[in-house]
């Protein structure tokens, strides 16, 4: 089946894309919200709160007080008192619903996203090939693995598979929100298609690879709907020291009571602390803010990662990608743009320049590729040479061929060639030719400084060298340097020669390189960085690459890859594009970081809280004549109005806190490419001393509106 | 695993033949050969033979020509069968206040306690000081031990005076007599300054005895 | 405050600071087997306890082996002074007849829960004393059943420090050490030659060392009074240097016989903190790089020159209703030879480890100058700590800290090249809760309990008549927030198996020696499993690169930060119990109030 496509299928990658059609959604899209306030109530169920030992303390914290709330109404008790235990168990609830939100929140973009993609799983019909070769028409559904049917322009592919036959583009925005089209094509590393994408020229025939409900799109769906959301090993540690933490504040909390007795009986004044102002100090005590928002950040991690068009197939492999210590590149299409340029003409000794810059445009004239087409372009810049028109017949156009390794012209009686030095110089031997000396010195040269010789001759005499470059994407040393600040080492992976790796791992500003590098070698090298405990991040596209992707802590396939590839790694990149790697590595260490910052927060929050609630627990305690308040009152270093509103302001600054950081933990905190040392730094002063500090003024100003709200006594 | 049970077993014994045998009576040989007086105790006896005290534990003085240690919480006052200080803490009444009862038979009860506002005005009488000059707080302040053989430099001139005059001296001596007697820092800036009182009584006795008849037979 | 107080504290840290690193340096030596200038003589005596005993040297332990040996070893000489304490009557070394019916009218029953406590206290280098030595304890008892406890102890906790700093350490590895090997270099090498040097130091100072009878003098005004003796100095010796705080006598190193000079204070100061110093640094070398052990190192200074600093301010300026009749600070339960200095900085010492040795009451300290013995032991006495047991709590903490703040520089926690996982999390968690629990719990049970009939078995403190108030708070010789205090104070001190006491409080009591007793148990027992199945965990990890992704914990910040974990950490543990108790207090005392 010939393709009518021109160019070739380009191996070169689309530049780093910004997000497209899955791209940033606005933090608090309406209907999400609507979906998300809905949700929480949902999640208020105890048995879903029992996953979560924080938020299912503050649940039966807010049902005692609630209970208790309504035996003061039933017995007509008014006051203060219950005001207060009434306001006490509104805002618990609260607490809970803003925690329940902000999962719920998280969740509602994924769910969006699983909706569109629900969309493209239409009642599509596959043509069968049934085994006399008839074809038969079938619905999508009831394909099963090993299937072989037939797509051509116009159809929906109808599940996953591998083309055997054929080449077509396929239009794959269904799932990558990328519009341009895509070749898909039998053998290779591009053999892959998807179910739910569209043929959009030719036709291929597909052996289906997978069973119904288990194609992509399903999987996809998914995952993006969190359905399928394990915890993460670090979710989990953090889960048990929020819980470690939540059963020593209510040990400490509980143990109160009888020191508050004893305390009461030498005293001879104040009371013992009633228990809706002790479940106040423990809700204020217990981790609520991280408690609230760890799976929030979780998800929205995961949620990042997909607005780079990056599909993780699990939350761990987001959080092994911040914990990456290498980084295997490969160095076409990742450092490098796919092709190289001609960027000088080099004659050898005794030619004219022009004469050279003349044979190479001659030669590449017909040369679709870019590499031809820049020769074209130099000559013409460069030198003034236009492209000229030839009278049919008068010009063969020789093609390149694996064989020959050259291509070029005959005009007229002149055989113009250009090719690899080698190949060249092997031509021009057997032509009888002698092989000048400087044209090997020339093009070493060429490779020391990481550029690719092509040697071009002319009737069988050698004219020189055209310099082909590799040319590095913009911006990569600094994103190198910045992987380097961060502790991450990048490796370039090539199949180029020592010394031309070496030149261009100098360029780049790479770490280190494996030159002519073979599958095998990257498969050592994985292995060799592992030894030594280091966790290993890398691209891989072809069916070779695929024990590589699955021995990397992170393997990122990319989505034009074998479906071999795909399952090895644990991340799919549905826009293909290798540079994404280090932004999964920036969101992998974001989302550490988001998690760690809202802890410390949580944290440091509570010695404001203690100021808060302490001395209002104990205000009449041990007074002495003649004062309005016990000594401990002496600790409301806010000096906030009367222990109701002290402990309501602490409380109520307790639930808002959650709904105030739900961007924090869907965007991730502030981050920047800098040492260990530096971020550190940085942020302790940020959530660790600000978490102390921040409180302060905010449970001030709740004080102050409380009682203007008249929602609590001022004395 | 039972294995370790029966090494756990050995290795206590002999390892105790080691810290609890050998190492003590090892320090014991030594220091009752070089060290004797330090080792049994630092007893100070009369010139018959009697022991008298020991310059380490204190003990208690009222007579007025005497300088006076510090209040104890020692039993009944610097009993060294019962070491202890009065572990009243700030806030206490009976530290402050002290406490003050009769029994039903008129007599004192003997829980009764002074306090330090009691010791201050005992102090103050015995010294002829005003009645509202503040004192030498180890004066009227319980050692840890209730065994404190010292009391600091400025207690003891204030006490110089009382003991002048019952010593029918003038106070220039008894207060060169404190100079000699008392301890700097320990090499220089270790501790306090402080007068040991019985040996500061001891040398009273000594050099400005009351009554010839009367003299203790103190340090040589 | 005064200069001269300032540069005893100054000299004292600048001498720990010198001797720190050659005493880490010999202790690594010791624990890695490797020559030392004792090595000629006590190699063969080593070689021949191994014969002994059965150990084979070589033998490497998982860490599930080598808590039940150190398990086995702490009930063997637990049970072992049980005994002796009960049968201390019928053994030798008693001139007194202490604990049996000719013993004189002040002597004191040795009862089974005293036995159990006191046997409970010294397994568990708490050494608290429910007991006064002077008139409960045979010199038999004394020198066979503490004073060994107070090697066994050290030792113990030594190997178990070392046995962690090996999890650390080590990579890819199942064991972690030898307990006995451990436990016998320990004994041997560090303990056993200070040990004989510093005990004789304390007899040229004064301390005695004989086994002669209670002499009776005849004082200068006519009374008579008894002369204690026994084998003090070798006791002291071992006393500060393993960190237990066990001393001969009821009031401990403020007694004239146990701590008669300022010098022999200093002396027993920088013996506490010496080997607590020095295995920081052999941690350091351990892990292959010092500045990791300075960083804890620096870490413990800040928080041991902290609490000297507040605690030497509050007792120097007083007890404001004291100073209106008297000059010179809180002299109340303080010697004379010492002053405020040397023994605000002894009380803080001694809390920072888990001595409990005291050179004055702290239950006479001012709220806030007692508040720091109290915070230094509730935050786990982490500040050089008891011998070995300061560094692994110190550990545990860093572990934590790496934990919660590790996450913000963006990789999961590593610590030294490890990652710090659900596990070894779980294990630190339970630590901190057990610790806590035991701490507050049995402080609230004993601040509501009335002790179950019949009252006059469970509650009776010997020698009074029956209490008919069955509460068990009533045993407090404080009432107000500072009776609180005395019980917050007795199960901290039992929990951290510190061994001080705000002593006022009358524990010689069944009830009392129980509950306190099983809290030592606790807190001592339960903190080590978790703790060295942490380094179990660890020693099976693989170390990860040092990399400028890497947490730090070699630097100022970290220290810092390690400062900042112990103080919030043990503030948002214990701030409205320690509200109730000294903090009310202070303001109280401010204000002239007394009860």
């Amino acid at each position: 089946m010939a393709t009518t496509l021109t160019n070739k299928p380009s191996a070169a990658p689309s530049a780093p894309t910004p997000p497209k059609v899955h791209g940033p959604r606005p933090l608090f899209d309406p209907p999400i919200v609507r979906r998300a306030v809905r949700d929480a109530f949902f999640k208020l169920n105890p048995l879903v709160m029992a996953k979560n030992p924080v938020m299912f303390v503050v649940w039966v914290g807010s049902a005692v007080t609630t209970i208790i709330f309504a035996q003061d109404i039933v017995k007509h008790a008014g006051g203060w008192e219950t005001a207060f235990s009434g306001q006490i168990a509104l805002w618990l609830w609260f607490t809970v619903l803003f925690a329940g939100f902000a999962e719920a929140i998280a969740e509602g973009r994924g769910k969006a996203q699983a909706d569109e993609l629900r969309k493209t799983r239409s009642t599509t019909m596959a043509r069968r090939i049934v085994k006399n070769g008839k074809e038969e028409a079938v619905a999508a559904a009831m394909l099963r693995k090993g299937d072989i049917c037939v797509c051509e322009v116009g159809d929906i592919i109808p599940g996953d598979g591998t083309v055997i036959e054929g080449i077509a583009s396929v239009d794959e925005s269904a799932i990558t929100g990328e519009s341009a089209p895509v070749i898909r094509e039998a053998g290779g590393d591009r053999s892959a298609v998807t179910g739910g994408t569209k043929v959009i020229s030719d036709m291929i025939k597909i052996e289906i690879t997978s069973n119904p409900g288990e194609t992509f799109i399903d999987r996809m769906i998914g995952l993006v709907e969190g359905a399928a959301r394990q915890k993460t090993p670090n979710e989990i540690a953090l889960n048990i020291l929020i819980a470690g933490l939540t059963i020593i504040f209510m040990l400490a909390t509980i143990t109160l009571l009888p020191f508050a007795i004893y305390s009461v009986q030498q005293a001879g004044s104040g009371a013992p602390p009633s228990i809706p102002i002790l479940v106040s100090l423990l809700v204020c005590l217990i981790p609520t803010t991280i408690g609230g928002l760890l799976s929030a950040i979780g998800i929205a991690g995961m949620d990042r990662v997909m607005q780079y068009n990056v599909l993780a197939m699990s939350g761990k492999a987001v959080e092994a990608a911040g914990d990456v210590d290498v980084l295997l590149l490969d160095k076409t299409g990742t450092i490098t743009l796919g092709n190289r340029q001609a960027t000088e003409f080099i004659p050898l000794p005794g030619v004219g320049i022009a004469d050279l810059a003349d044979a190479a445009q001659l030669s590449s004239i017909a040369d679709e590729t870019p590499e031809g087409r820049s020769i074209v372009v130099l000559a013409k810049d460069k030198y003034g040479l236009r492209g000229r028109h030839f009278n049919d017949g008068e010009v063969e156009f020789i093609p390149f061929t694996a064989q020959t390794r050259m291509s070029g012209a005959d005009i007229g009686h002149s055989r113009i060639r250009k090719g690899a030095v080698q190949a060249v110089a092997d031509y021009l031997t057997q032509s009888g030719s002698t092989v000048p000396k400087e044209l090997f010195e020339i093009a070493d040269g060429i490779s020391n400084q990481g550029g690719t010789p092509l040697a071009v001759a002319v009737d069988g005499k050698a004219l020189g060298v055209i310099f082909l470059k590799d040319i590095i994407k913009g911006g990569m040393r600094e994103r190198f340097a910045h992987m380097r600040a961060m502790g991450i080492k990048t490796v370039m992976i090539t199949g180029d020669n020592p010394l031309t790796a070496a030149a261009i791992a100098q360029e780049a500003g790479v770490d280190d390189y494996l030159a002519q590098a073979k599958p095998e070698d990257k498969m050592a090298l994985i292995k060799k960085e592992q030894a030594q405990g280091r966790l290993v991040a890398m691209t891989g596209d072809g069916t070779n690459d695929a024990p590589a992707l699955a021995q990397a802590d992170v393997g990122v396939a990319m989505n034009s890859g074998t479906q071999a590839a795909k399952e090895a790694g644990n991340m799919v990149d549905l826009d293909s594009n290798p540079t994404k790697l280090i932004e999964i590595v920036e969101i992998g260490k974001q989302l550490l970081m988001t998690r760690g910052a809202l802890t410390t927060f949580s944290i440091a929050n509570d010695v404001a809280k203690y100021f808060a609630i302490i001395p209002a627990m104990f205000s009449m305690l041990y007074i002495m004549s003649g004062h309005a308040h016990g000594p401990l009152w002496a600790l409301n270093v806010m000096k906030l109005h009367s222990p109701y509103s002290a402990v309501l302001a602490a409380v109520i600054f307790n639930a808002l806190v959650i709904i105030a950081l739900i961007p924090v933990a869907l965007k991730g905190v502030a981050y920047r490419p800098m040492g260990a040392a530096q971020v550190l730094r940085r942020n302790l002063m940020v959530w660790g001393v600000g978490g102390i500090l921040a409180p302060f003024p905010f449970i001030w100003l709740l004080d102050q509106i409380v009682v203007l709200l008249h929602c609590a006594p001022a004395h | 695993m039972f294995n370790q049970l029966g090494t756990s077993i050995k290795i206590t014994l002999v390892l105790l033949v080691i810290v609890s045998g050998i190492y003590p009576l090892a320090v014991w040989g030594v220091s009752q050969v070089l060290l004797p007086r330090q080792a049994n105790g630092s007893l100070v006896k009369s010139s018959s033979g009697a022991i008298v005290g020991s310059t380490l534990i204190g003990q208690g003085f009222t007579k007025p020509e005497y300088f006076h240690p510090r209040p104890s919480a020692a039993g009944s006052g610097y009993d060294p069968t019962q070491s202890s200080g009065t572990n009243l803490g700030p806030t206490s009444d009976k530290l402050i206040n002290g406490v003050h009862k009769k029994l039903a038979n008129g007599k004192d009860d003997p829980n009764n306690f002074d306090g330090v506002k009691d010791l201050a005005a005992a102090y103050r009488t015995e010294n002829g000081l005003s009645a509202t000059a503040r004192v030498p707080v180890d004066a009227v302040t319980r050692s840890a031990s209730g065994l404190d053989p010292d009391i600091s430099i400025e207690n003891a001139r204030v006490q110089a005076a009382r003991v002048a005059k019952a010593r029918n001296t003038d106070v220039s001596a008894i207060t060169r007599l404190i100079d000699k007697t008392a301890h700097g820092r320990d090499l220089g800036f270790l501790g306090e300054p402080r007068v040991n009182v019985l040996s500061v009584n001891l040398a009273l006795d000594q050099e400005y005895p009351l009554n010839k008849s009367l003299v203790k037979p103190g340090a040589k | 405050m005064t200069l001269i107080g300032w540069l005893q504290i100054v000299v004292f840290f600048g001498l720990l600071l010198a001797l720190t690193k050659p005493m880490g340096i010999f202790m690594h030596r010791v624990f890695e087997g490797e020559p030392t200038f004792l090595t000629p003589v006590m190699r063969p005596i080593e070689k021949l306890i191994y014969r002994l005993c059965g150990v084979r040297e070589d033998d490497d332990m998982p860490w599930t082996r080598y808590t039940v040996a150190m398990l086995f070893f702490s009930i063997v000489t637990l049970l072992l002074t049980y005994a002796i304490l009960r049968w201390q009557a019928y053994l030798p070394l008693n001139p007194m007849r202490l604990g049996s019916d000719k013993a004189p009218g002040w002597g004191t029953a040795m009862t089974p829960d005293l036995a159990f406590n006191t046997a409970a206290s010294f397994t568990t280098n708490t050494n608290w004393q429910a007991y006064s030595g002077e008139n409960t304890m045979s010199y038999f008892s004394q020198m066979v059943a503490l004073a060994s406890h107070n090697f066994f102890s050290a030792a113990a906790g030594i190997a178990i420090a070392i046995a962690f700093v090996r999890g650390l350490a080590r990579k890819s590895a199942t064991g972690v050490g030898n307990f006995w090997v451990d436990l016998t270099r320990a004994t041997l090498y560090v303990l056993l030659p200070l040990c004989i040097v510093i005990a004789l130091v304390y007899v040229q100072q004064g301390m005695p060392q004989n086994f002669h009878a209670y002499h009776t003098a005849q004082t200068v005004e006519g009374s008579a009074q008894i002369i204690p003796g026994g084998p003090v100095a070798s006791q002291e010796a071992i006393k500060m240097l393993g960190t237990n705080g066990g001393g001969i006598f009821n009031a401990n190193s403020s007694h004239p016989f146990e701590n008669p000079t300022p010098l022999t204070n200093f002396i027993q100061m920088l013996t506490i903190f010496l080997i607590g110093g020095g295995i920081v640094y052999t941690f350091g070398i351990a892990v292959g790089n010092v500045r990791q052990g300075w960083a804890i190192f620096a870490a413990m200074s800040a928080l041991f020159l902290l609490g000297v600093a507040v605690c030497y301010w509050q007792e120097a300026k007083g007890n404001p209703i004291i100073n209106a009749v008297a000059t010179g600070g809180n002299m109340e339960g303080k010697e004379a030879r010492f002053g405020i200095a040397s023994s605000t900085l002894f009380a803080t010492i001694t809390t920072d480890a888990s001595c409990g040795a005291v050179n004055s009451m702290h239950d006479s300290y001012t709220p806030l100058g007692g508040l720091v013995p109290m915070a230094n032991i509730l935050t786990g006495e982490v500040i050089f700590g008891g011998v070995g047991a300061g560094l692994y709590g110190m550990l545990m903490y860093a572990i934590l800290a790496v934990f919660i703040a590790g996450l913000m520089v963006g990789r999961t926690p590593e610590y030294l090249g490890k990652k710090v996982e659900a596990f070894e999390v779980k294990m630190a968690m339970l630590a901190c809760l057990i610790l806590v629990a035991d701490v507050l719990g049995f402080t609230a049970l004993s601040c509501v309990t009335h002790v179950p009939h019949p009252a006059t078995y469970w509650n009776t403190v010997s020698g009074t008549p029956p209490s008919v108030n069955a509460l068990a708070s009533a045993n407090t010789n404080n009432s107000g927030p500072h009776g609180f205090s005395e019980i917050l104070y007795t199960f901290d001190s039992a929990t951290g198996n510190n061994g001080s006491a705000f002593a006022g409080i009358s524990v010689n009591t069944p009830y009392w020696n129980l509950t306190i007793g099983i809290a030592m148990l606790i807190g001592r027992f339960l903190m080590i499993i978790p703790l060295l199945a942490i380094a179990g965990s660890m020693a099976k990890k693989k170390r990860v690169p040092v990399s400028s992704g890497t947490f730090p914990t070699d630097n100022a910040l970290f220290a810092g930060l390690l400062v900042g974990v112990v103080i919030i950490v043990g503030a948002l543990s214990y701030f409205p119990a320690v509200a109730l108790g000294p903090v009310v207090e202070h303001f109280l005392m401010l204000g002239g109030k007394t009860f």
